[in-house]
């Protein structure tokens, strides 16, 4: 299917396809079994200036825009969710720094992201904070020009690699929802350090660990937006990032069917390649409808945002729970294909199906973004009447 | 610190076939690519200006449409590139092929490094770097495969050899080939992809670089290819028959007796 992209955003796919088949595919098998943080292939990355998709020209990046960043997670997807994991991390750690920074943040650590110098990460998500993420712990208080933070991020992906992390912190906890302040926070910050890595299912490239704040003092003029705005900053970015997601389950069951559809010429059963009896071509066809279901709708989601839409959650909510929920039966329907060989790990798409998993709860569950849909539509029904 | 990078469009060779009836190779339909060894002179440069800074020019002989390894290379992120075409360049072999690039380069003023790839992946004669440097006075070093220290007016490499490496210093200006270990080449870059999209490609024929017909192409060249052909395979053939261990053993047999394995005791 031919998506109109224009020359810029070929350039985009064609490009990282390339990484992906010369660095990323090779690799990927070995990554996932040491649990192995792809730096050479992040530098990779950034030589090529994929790091720079989203970052405004002005600050020497691209300018590119959600469809921009949707393509090359989708390419870098289709060889290992792992690494896209790693690479899109970078970009929702930005996205606060984007949408809220000032001038002064912004021509500090754009340009450090958009080289790919320093990752970035984002955190809110704590021990016993995650879809209610209103109940954070983690404090940050004021002492004459610094903010004081303590406190534990859990879970947080490219902790310990990023240099540069946005944290969410409670500033004042009599507000409530408007007591969260959002604040930039550098690796050798005093005070702050790296917790317990991870052992994961799935995304086993990607780093996921705990942040520690343990009297972190920050400069006062690292806040993002102004004191009371961490959860508008949190939600505001996970619009954005959020098709990003879809992005990434489309591009992972893609990769899913071409190994299946692959195999199924090959594999004899019977005297007769497999692909040539109906309940596997079935399958296969349900497959490539469905990706293709999910990849119309990611993009025309992306295009939506970079419009200049006002109000979108509920549109990117809808384009991250069905390529997600899409990309967990594809997978799951790739291994059967594949049969005894689809559950070896010497075949790709058991770690497919392991990594669709964690899609359908990072950035949101698919329970909340169905939260988010309802609450939605209650308003728009509620205006109709 | 001025680089000039000399690269070349080959015929993609993983993909090439041959002709059975004339054993040249069919050239339709194959794609032409930068000649990988090329590839790593490029990274080479590209690291160096990295350390040292300065400007990198890639210089290729060839068809017009070998502009799209200049396209290639400004994807990577060097500075400028010049294309070399004349049809009066046509069947020079490396050492007319020289004369162009030499002059060429000196036409680009205070280059003060050459790079080649150690060879091109469809005449394997690894001539052209040396013949470069003779050219044009200077000193040369040929499989570097890493630097140790590298200075506005020095260079040390490492020259790859087949038991280990020597460790050379030499003077700038100078001329380097390189061998693989030199580096993975990078991928391309978004913005070097755009840039070389809108690149125009300079290009120069044998009048602009003050050359005389007679010193280029096929009539400044001392050797010309005369046939093409398939080495016919030659030497005793045996063929072995039996279980797959009796098989093997007469294998082993074979290269005992010949003395190409030993066997430990």
């Amino acid at each position: 299917m031919d998506y109109f992209f224009t020359e810029e955003q070929e350039m985009i796919r064609d490009l990282c396809r390339q990484i992906a088949e010369e660095r990323i595919k090779p690799v990927r098998a070995e990554l996932d079994e040491k649990e192995e943080f792809p730096r050479e292939i992040m530098k990779a990355l950034a030589q090529a200036d994929l790091f720079q998709i989203i970052i405004p020209e002005e600050y020497g990046g691209l300018g590119g825009g959600c469809l921009e960043n949707c393509i090359a997670v989708e390419e870098l997807s289709r060889a290992c969710c792992g690494v896209s994991t790693s690479y899109a991390a970078s970009f929702l750690g930005a996205y606060p720094m984007l949408l809220f920074g000032n001038e002064a943040q912004k021509e500090k650590y754009l340009p450090l992201i958009g080289s790919g110098e320093k990752l970035c990460a984002f955190a809110l998500t704590e021990s016993a904070s995650g879809s209610d993420a209103g109940s954070i712990q983690t404090e940050a208080k004021k002492d004459g020009d610094s903010y004081v933070l303590n406190g534990s991020k859990q879970w947080i992906t490219n902790g310990g690699e990023a240099g540069v992390y946005t944290v969410i912190a409670i500033t004042d906890r009599t507000k409530g929802a408007r007591g969260a302040t959002a604040f930039i926070v550098e690796a050798d910050d005093p005070g702050f350090s790296i917790g317990k890595k991870e052992v994961k299912m799935g995304i086993r490239a990607s780093a996921t660990s705990e942040l520690i704040f343990k009297d972190c003092r920050i400069p006062a003029d690292r806040v993002l937006g102004k004191e009371g705005l961490g959860f508008v900053v949190a939600m505001r970015t996970f619009d954005k990032s959020r098709p990003g997601v879809g992005a990434q389950a489309v591009g992972v069951a893609q990769g899913a069917l071409d190994e299946a559809a692959a195999f199924a010429r090959v594999r004899k059963q019977f005297g007769k390649p497999i692909i040539t009896f109906q309940a596997v071509a079935h399958m296969l066809a349900d497959m490539a409808v469905d990706i293709e279901a999910g990849r119309a709708l990611v993009y025309a989601a992306a295009r939506y945002i970079d419009s200049g839409a006002k109000d979108f959650s509920k549109v990117s909510a809808i384009a991250k729970v069905f390529p997600t929920d899409m990309a967990m039966r594809v997978t799951t329907n790739a291994v059967q294909v594949l049969g005894g060989h689809g559950y070896m790990r010497e075949y790709p798409v058991e770690k497919m199906m392991r990594d669709a998993k964690i899609l359908q709860i990072y950035e949101g569950t698919n329970q909340i973004q169905r939260n988010v849909i309802g609450q939605e539509l209650n308003k728009e029904y509620g205006r109709k009447k | 610190m001025k680089i000039a990078v000399c690269i070349k469009q080959v015929p993609d060779t993983a993909n090439v076939k041959l002709d059975p009836e004339t054993h040249t190779l069919k050239r339709e339909g194959v794609e032409s690519i930068v000649n990988p060894f090329d590839l790593f002179a490029l990274e080479a440069a590209l690291r160096i200006k990295e350390a040292a800074g300065g400007e990198i020019v890639a210089v290729t002989m060839g068809p017009p449409q070998a502009e799209t390894v200049i396209k290639d290379a400004i994807g990577f992120g060097v500075d400028e590139g010049l294309l070399l075409s004349d049809r009066a360049f046509a069947g020079a072999d490396t050492w007319a092929t020289t004369a162009v690039l030499a002059k060429a380069i000196e036409g680009l003023g205070d280059v003060d490094l050459v790079i080649c790839g150690k060879q091109a992946v469809d005449g394997d004669t690894a001539q052209v770097g040396p013949g470069i440097a003779q050219r044009l006075g200077l000193p040369h070093v040929a499989f570097v495969k890493g630097f140790r220290e590298i200075e506005n007016k020095r260079l040390v490499v490492e020259r790859q050899m087949d038991d280990g490496y020597d460790v050379v210093e030499l003077p700038l200006p100078a001329l380097i080939t390189v061998v693989r270990e030199v580096g993975e080449p990078r991928p391309p870059s978004l913005k070097g992809k755009m840039r070389a999209k809108k690149y125009t490609v300079p290009m120069q024929g044998a009048a602009d670089l003050g050359l005389d017909a007679s010193q280029v192409g096929l009539a400044g060249s001392f050797t010309q290819v005369v046939k093409v052909f398939a080495p016919s395979h030659s030497g005793e053939r045996r063929r072995l028959e039996g279980s797959d261990e009796q098989m093997g053993a007469q294998v082993i047999d074979a290269l005992v007796d010949n003395q190409v394995i030993m066997l430990g005791s």
